[in-house]
């Protein structure tokens, strides 16, 4: 999982903000999948690899935010730690129709900001790039229940074949206690 | 409310109604938690949370903050997180390792054993006029630890924790107990997940008692199938190991109720866990020592959910964990969920589980998000002014329940709701402020 990085490594030259839209144009067409729930066009954005985490968070003393804030991956609980089988899973839920957690279905609104390529490299002739940016998700079901997610996203984006796709999604909300009754949305 | 013997007037034990208000009154939810919350046994933490001296876990008792905290001695305690001076939060972290509480307020400071420690300038301010040893925390009544789990009750009258979960205890223990009968040596995985759901905290409570007949709600999952052997190609959102059984809905006289199966006599353990032939084969053999252990009767008896009265509730087996629904208010409560597995388990068995756990239970557990909207429109449904006139139904399988089941209890061997009808009976008399001998049930 790419952690959190402190600045852009690349130059900000030509190149560095042709990439940079190339992604902005990526994310944004994810969010836009999403939010019109075409939600196996979202599917497969997904490396069959993908790892998609969400921790969950604690509140410790100053001093211990390195190792103790959050849960890790693949070693603790959290909200999400996910592969490609189980968000297929959460998809043909919804699909079901009777998953009445998402019936009707929520109506969703992604905003998508503060992109930034953070590292590029080539592995074994395959581009992966580590990105990270900012989504506020908004939430609203029925009448009056609206929610808003505001999270930090770390992706590794791989480019196969010219087009790139999702290899690891890592989703910081800050929030202790979730501030929501469910977690039926993708981040 | 209780002065006046209304409550009694909300619940009809005999005829099995029970008034909409109770899910959100704020009137009768302030009195919960002077009646309820200060006298029952709650569940608070657990002993692997907190394994070294000095070790502390933020906890909740009612919709107060209590520090579980293990002394310099090893001796655990539960402690209300507010200082004695003028009230401050002394602690902010949900969990860690400390030698003192220290107040941000005026820097007071206290042990982990609960003795103020601590009081800057008292040579000039104090000498004289503050008795250190009365100014230790606020320490609840009774703490009592079993198998690794650890409870506690703001009422020095209460009766002892066995007691107190009188039958229900057995039902507790296959929770706890390892997969291969041993007694105890549960651990919780690292991650508490807590999260807010709109509805009233007993609405949740009830819904693990044994509200079976819910099982419909859970059509999606069980159509795509997310269970342990889900991947090899089996539907439902568990292995199925429980089908063949005789399903028990017992209730207890002090309230707690839960959902339990009775294997066949003869029967060969079905095949379980098959998305993984380590885990499949790490749990044939927990089976068989199981029986080995048990002996062939008491092998039969599996655990599925429970409360425990008034709001800790467990899921046995598939998942395995302990939820705690922590009243907020009367439309809001916050659920702590602890996942258990058996501490001396394989890694891998246990990266197993908790990606399980995952995916069944909490607000992005694929099971619980369908209950987690159904909670939250009940609630709902139980403030409106003309709605409030109907009462809801618990009448099913009325008069249905035996003292002679296969265990002890008040057992029905068909769906029931003799467990939520018996919870609300208690509720009420703690609500009336009874004495232990009904809230025990020795006057039913
Ligand atoms: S409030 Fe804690 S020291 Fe004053
Ligand atoms: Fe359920």
């Amino acid at each position: 999982m790419s952690d959190v990085q402190t600045a852009p490594k690349l130059r900000h030259s030509p190149d560095y903000l042709a990439l940079r839209g190339e992604v902005e144009e990526f994310l944004y067409d994810e969010a836009e999948l999403l939010d019109t729930r075409d939600f196996n066009g979202w599917l497969d954005l997904l490396e069959d690899d993908i790892r998609y985490f969400m921790p969950i968070t604690f509140n410790v003393k100053f001093g211990e935010h390195g190792a103790g804030e959050r849960t890790r991956v693949e070693e603790d609980m959290s909200w999400f730690n996910e592969g490609k089988w189980s968000l297929t899973k959460r998809v043909e839920q919804i699909l079901t129709g009777v998953h009445w957690a998402e019936e009707p279905l929520s109506r969703c609104t992604r905003m998508v900001t503060n992109v930034q390529v953070t590292h590029a490299e080539d592995k074994n002739g395959v581009e992966e790039l580590s990105v990270r940016s900012r989504l506020l998700l908004y939430q609203n079901r029925c009448e009056y229940e609206q929610t808003y997610f505001p999270v930090r996203r770390y992706d590794t984006l791989r480019r196969a074949n010219g087009a790139l796709r999702i290899a690891e999604r890592k989703i910081i909300l800050e929030q202790t206690v979730l501030l929501a009754k469910n977690l039926t949305v993708f981040f | 409310m209780s002065a006046n013997g209304t409550t009694a007037s909300l619940i009809d034990y005999e005829r099995g109604t029970i008034a909409r208000e109770i899910f959100s009154s704020e009137k009768i939810f302030q009195e919960e938690l002077e009646t309820i919350f200060t006298r029952a046994w709650l569940y608070v933490g657990h002993e692997s949370q907190i394994p070294q001296p000095g070790d502390f876990f933020m906890s909740r008792m009612g919709q107060e903050q209590v520090i579980v905290a293990r002394d310099k001695r090893s001796k655990v305690h539960v402690f209300l997180n507010s200082c004695r001076h003028r009230g401050m939060r002394l602690c902010s972290a949900d969990h860690g390792n400390t030698s003192l509480f220290t107040c941000p307020y005026h820097s007071w400071s206290f042990t982990t054993d609960g003795k103020l420690f601590g009081v800057p300038q008292f040579k000039n301010l104090y000498e004289g006029c503050l008795d250190r040893a009365e100014w230790s925390l606020v320490e609840v009544a009774q703490m009592e630890i079993y198998k690794g789990t650890i409870w506690a009750t703001w009422d020095p009258n209460a009766p002892p924790l066995e007691t107190y979960l009188g039958d229900a205890k057995l039902h507790l223990d296959m929770t706890l107990d390892c997969r291969d009968g041993r007694e105890g040596g549960s651990e919780v995985l690292l991650g508490v997940q807590k999260w807010i759901i709109p509805c009233n905290w007993k609405i949740a409570a009830e819904n693990f008692l044994g509200d079976s007949y819910h099982n419909p709600s859970h059509r999606s999952v069980d159509l795509i199938g997310i269970g342990p052997s889900a991947e090899y190609g089996v539907k439902g959102r568990r292995d199925n190991e429980l089908d063949a059984a005789q399903h028990l809905w017992i209730s207890f006289p002090q309230g707690h109720g839960v959902h339990s199966a009775q294997m066949p006599a003869e029967t060969s353990d079905p095949e379980t866990y098959q998305n993984n032939t380590v885990v499949a084969e790490y749990f044939r053999e927990a089976n068989r020592l199981r029986k080995e252990r048990l002996g062939t009767e008491a092998n039969r008896l599996l655990p599925f959910v429970g409360t425990l009265y008034p709001n800790t509730s467990f899921h046995g087996r598939q998942p395995r964990n302990i939820c705690v629904w922590h009243p907020q208010g009367p439309e809001q409560t916050e659920a702590w969920r602890f996942f258990l597995v058996d501490a001396d388990a394989p890694q891998e068995v246990k990266d197993f589980l908790r990606s399980y756990y995952m995916r069944y239970s909490g607000p992005a557990g694929m099971t619980e998000q369908d209950d987690m909207e159904n909670w939250n429109s009940a609630t709902a449904a139980s403030r409106g002014v003309i709605a409030r006139r109907y009462p809801y139904n618990y009448q099913q399988s009325l008069g249905r329940s035996t003292r002679n089941g296969p265990t002890p209890g008040n057992t029905a061997l068909q769906m029931s709701e003799e467990n939520a009808r018996q919870y609300y009976r208690r509720w009420s008399d703690y609500l009336s402020g009874a004495t232990w001998d009904t809230l025990l049930g020795m006057k039913d």
